[in-house]
């Protein structure tokens, strides 16, 4: 990154619009942000009531003014890529708009100002709407419940292979393994392995999806699940779905469907009705609630009759008019956390439902036909290691840049000089150098082309102007941080100290 | 419309360039005996002034902390949240950004997770936090899973009973299949964890003691003691904190010998919205860094020599290490830990103490009321173990017959212990009281008064 990035510009090191720096930096002795009424009642000395269990100070925290504080938050915004600004196209992470209204519903006082153990007839409109939100995506999916309780996709991910193991022992064999495709999100397994199974891995066939033969081969009387995703990380709906449903189904084992990619087909099909016995579902994706730079997700989670004895407890139970929690269900995994769930995610996916309503099938095809047109006008520059019909997403890889030296990393940060975020690159592991990009329902034509023209002009480039491309980014506040001490520490551990808090002055 | 952008005319366009006939033809590989037509069992689409008009129904009929004298805690405090936090958080750059993989174009987030991290290190005494968790139990049960990692095949962890028991339900739902044995020690007669159970519970194959403080009745614990019993058997010593603003009158479980802190950091400006989505978090000592389970945010350089902020240490986590991940999450709690940092960036070194001790003066109060010689009513202290902004009042008559009594006055008079452990016989008659400097002297005047009213 070149420090002064256009004439008159000031070195980047004191450019103001690029550098912001940790508030404990910026601290100045006696300042305070928040002002509270005069204490009311007789002060209490903390040292004479606890005595040696006293702390005087939180020595080194912060002391700044609102002033202060508001503009080194709004600065480091503006350091943020956002989708409010322009196409996001991580694939698989769904980033789509994220309506305001939701935001403002989910502010209204009845909503967040709302202590979850307040008495039960007191709270009436807040476990309706949980009611209603479960009523729904019984509705979309199919499902016989929807536990609304996880906090996000992974958390969901770990109640339903918990709930699949608890129907397995209650049949009286536990079973050791969950067969999870190479396709998969590392959450699978990694969730598999904190249910208490071992996961064998299945080997994709040539067009990227489930390959019968190697079901046929590993689906042993020990195997309690199939975690599969639909569509799957290439963007590929598994065809022969059915069929592998049956498959698993005719050895007592259970289908998990990583509900991540709903979103391709949310009011289109229900998971349900393709034998799916349990699904997560990403609000925060599918169902349009903000990222919020890495959560709060919610992970809702739906499942057929055969696991409905083994959902997490409490559950919001409807008589007549009145709505009320119930703990009664012995057979239950018991509690992935604390309360009823991200309850303010719930409010705001539960807007969303209502304000598409029976038009929501409109989603998914929205975002199938973006897809499929970036995929249209990007076949000529990038490679397409599989060619099956795109859903949501779709997967290019850096082979015909490899070979001149450019990898999909140097591809994804050139990108942001064109005013895009990067495409995912960490999965589908089967595609090396791979450039997953998902353009979501939110984005309109002229987007769409603006960000198809920067990557093929980046095509371009790295034949013509290599350079440019390897050194990129050049625009951004800061360029590429050195993350080679991170690969050292991979490969010997002991040897780097990361920096991982502000030094206390 | 919705929120999809294309006018019918874009749309047919679209379907022209790439080659489709209609929307039905992408979805031709979707086997026909599952691909619906028709449209879902769903009402018609609502405007926005139809969803406000809805949603604002369903919010009414709630009681919430604006309208009412609420002294609901039990793990969830309301605090005051500056006005500015919640304007900040609807900042796009903010709120629709995602997880900063690619820190060249997300150094607003990273920045502001460092800050956090700083944080939770100083309030807990500890080297190092991570990112944040998803709240208090999830947060704990991870401590107690990375204490495992961390000891040498061992297989017992002891927690306290004064740990949240939603906590406690927690870790047994994710320990459930691991071959680990789970021993609670009761609380003695004070409120406070029995230390000699404690002691007696702890052995060589014990990998971790779990204790909170306050704890789930409100009594100061003794962080030394746990941790001296922990490490007489080579056991770490995890401290929970589901109050921060403890820490700023409390002495730090970091400096009082834990080896991990977890827990709620809510009450740093995270409205209570019913219960999420909330913020947890986890603190340790430096030497178990590459054993700390969710995302880290470290300072780095650039080419030109440039600072900045990156994520990782990410060889711990799922996306690389799939089944040997330290976790199985994937985010963190990016937005609440957000307004956590920005809240507690404007109280500073002050605002905590001032906070702590407004929050402290006033529990004090009403437990003055309490012991005075008017009394209250069938209710009376139940421990005379020493609190910070929650006690328990053992009550006379059914806990349900004082909540009415409190309510008709308008008040939200507390959590009844049966509510969040229906298996503890013994806490049955025990309501939980939370004081925070939301709460006023004329409220804590007007709820001792219904007390002594009750017969």
């Amino acid at each position: 990154m070149s420090d002064t990035s256009a004439p008159g510009a000031p070195a980047a090191r004191t450019d103001r619009r690029r550098r912001e720096g940790s508030l404990f930096d910026l601290s100045h002795p006696g300042r305070t942000g928040v002002a509270l009424p005069p204490l009311d009642v007789p002060a209490i000395d903390p040292p004479a009531l606890f005595g040696s269990a006293h702390r005087s100070e939180v020595a080194g925290e912060v002391e700044a003014s609102e002033v202060d504080v508001v503009r080194h938050f709004t600065r480091l915004s503006q350091l943020n890529f956002a989708i409010d600004t322009a196409l996001y196209p991580l694939g698989s992470c769904t980033m789509k708009h994220n309506p305001r209204i939701n935001e403002e519903v989910a502010r209204l006082a009845g909503f967040s100002d709302v202590h979850p153990y307040t008495a039960e007839h007191l709270v009436q409109g807040a476990l309706e709407l949980l009611w209603l939100l479960e009523e729904r995506l019984k509705t979309l999916t199919g499902f016989a419940r929807v536990t609304l309780q996880p906090s996000a996709g992974a958390n969901g991910e770990l109640a339903g292979t918990l709930m699949i193991r608890a129907a397995h022992v209650a049949r009286g064999n536990a079973r050791r393994h969950i067969l999870v495709p190479d396709s998969a999100h590392g959450t699978n397994p990694a969730s598999a392995h904190f249910a208490g199974y071992s996961v064998i891995e299945l080997a994709s066939n040539a067009r990227g999806t489930l390959d019968l033969a190697e079901l046929e081969a590993k689906l042993t009387d020990e195997v309690a699940a199939l975690m599969i995703t639909v569509p799957n990380t290439l963007g590929v709906f598994e065809e022969n779905i059915l069929k592998i449903t049956e498959m698993v189904h005719a050895k007592g084992a259970l289908v998990y469907l990583d509900g991540a990619n709903f979103n391709a087909f949310v009011g289109k099909v229900r998971p349900a009705d393709m034998g799916v016995d349990v699904m997560h579902m990403n609000l925060h994706k599918t169902f349009s609630t903000p990222h919020g730079g890495g959560g709060p997700g919610a992970g809702p989670v739906g499942v057929g009759p055969a696991l409905v004895p083994y959902l997490p407890t409490p559950t919001v139970e409807r008589d007549g008019e009145v709505f009320r929690l119930s703990y009664d269900r012995p057979g239950s995994i018991g509690r992935m956390r604390t309360f009823h769930g991200n309850f303010g995610v719930l409010v705001r996916a539960l807007t969303y439902i209502e304000s598409y309503g029976n038009t929501i099938p409109e989603v998914a095809e929205a975002a199938v036909l973006n897809a499929n047109y970036l995929r249209k006008r990007l076949e000529p520059f990038y490679h397409l290691k599989y060619d099956a019909p795109s859903y949501h997403e779709v997967v290019f890889s850096d082979r015909k840049q490899a070979a001149g030296g450019i990898h999909n990393i140097d591809i994804a940060k050139r990108l942001m000089d064109y005013g895009f975020h990067p495409p995912t690159m960490s999965f589908p592991l089967i595609v090396p150098g791979a450039l997953m990009i998902e353009p979501t329902e939110s984005e309109p034509k002229e987007e769409l082309d603006a960000f198809a023209d920067a990557m093929i002009a980046i095509a371009k480039e790295c034949q013509e102007t290599p350079e440019l491309v390897h050194g990129a980014p050049h625009t951004t506040p800061v360029g590429r941080l050195d993350d080679a001490s991170t690969a050292r520490e991979a490969s010997k551990p002991g040897s780097f100290a990361p920096v991982l808090r502000a030094p206390v002055r | 419309m919705g929120y999809i952008p294309h006018s019918p005319a874009e749309r047919s366009a679209l379907l022209r360039e790439i080659g489709a006939a209609s929307v039905d033809d992408l979805f031709s590989t979707v086997p026909r005996a599952v691909y619906r037509t028709e449209p879902p069992a769903l009402p018609a689409p609502q405007s926005e002034i139809e969803l406000r008009r809805g949603m604002a129904a369903m919010a009414g009929k709630n009681a919430d902390g604006s309208r009412w004298a609420s002294f609901l805690g039990a793990g969830l405090y309301a605090h005051h949240s500056p006005a500015f936090v919640s304007q900040l958080l609807l900042r796009g750059e903010f709120l629709t950004a995602y997880t900063p993989y690619q820190a060249e174009v997300s150094q607003g987030t990273l920045t502001a997770i460092y800050e956090f991290q700083t944080h939770v290190a100083l309030l807990t005494g500890m080297d190092i936090a991570n990112a944040s968790m998803y709240e208090g139990a999830s947060a704990f049960v991870e401590a107690v899973l990375m204490a495992e990692r961390l000891s040498k095949k061992r297989s017992k962890v002891v927690v306290s009973k004064g740990v949240h028991p939603e906590y406690l339900t927690a870790l047994g739902t994710y320990l459930a299949n691991f071959p680990f044995q789970i021993v609670q020690v009761p609380l003695g007669p004070d409120g406070r964890t029995d230390a000699a159970a404690l002691a007696a519970a702890v052995d060589e194959t014990t990998f971790a003691v779990g204790l909170q403080s306050p704890n789930v009745v409100g009594v100061v614990e003794d962080w030394q003691a746990a941790a001296d019993a922990a490490h007489a058997k080579g056991a770490l010593a995890i401290g929970a904190v589901n109050e921060m603003f403890s820490l700023a009158v409390l002495k730090a479980p970091g400096h009082a010998g834990m080896d991990i802190a977890c827990g709620e950091a809510a009450s740093f400006g995270v409205p209570p919205s019913f219960g999420g989505p909330l913020v947890g978090f986890l603190a340790c000592r430096d030497a178990f860094k590459r054993q700390i389970p969710g995302r880290l945010v470290g300072r780095a350089v650039d080419a030109q020599g440039h600072e900045g902020f990156c994520l990782t240490l990410s060889t711990r986590e799922q996306h690389i290490r799939r089944e040997r991940a330290t976790s199985n999450i994937c985010t963190n709690q990016g937005l609440m830990a957000l307004a956590a940092t920005m809240t507690l960036s404007a109280l500073g070194k002050n605002g905590l103490r001032e906070t702590a001790v407004q929050c402290l003066s006033k529990a004090e109060y009403f437990k003055a009321l309490v012991k005075a010689k008017a009394g209250a009513g069938p209710c009376s202290l139940a421990f005379a173990g020493p609190t910070f902004n929650e006690f328990a009042l053992r009550c006379a008559v059914p806990v349900d017959t004082v909540l009415s009594a409190l309510e008709a006055k308008g008040i939200l008079g507390g959590v009844p212990m049966a509510r969040i452990a229906p298996r503890e016989g013994a806490w049955k008659d025990l309501l939980l009281v939370a004081v925070t400097e939301r709460n006023t002297r004329e409220q804590i005047d007007r709820a001792a008064e219904v007390l002594r009213s009750i017969r």
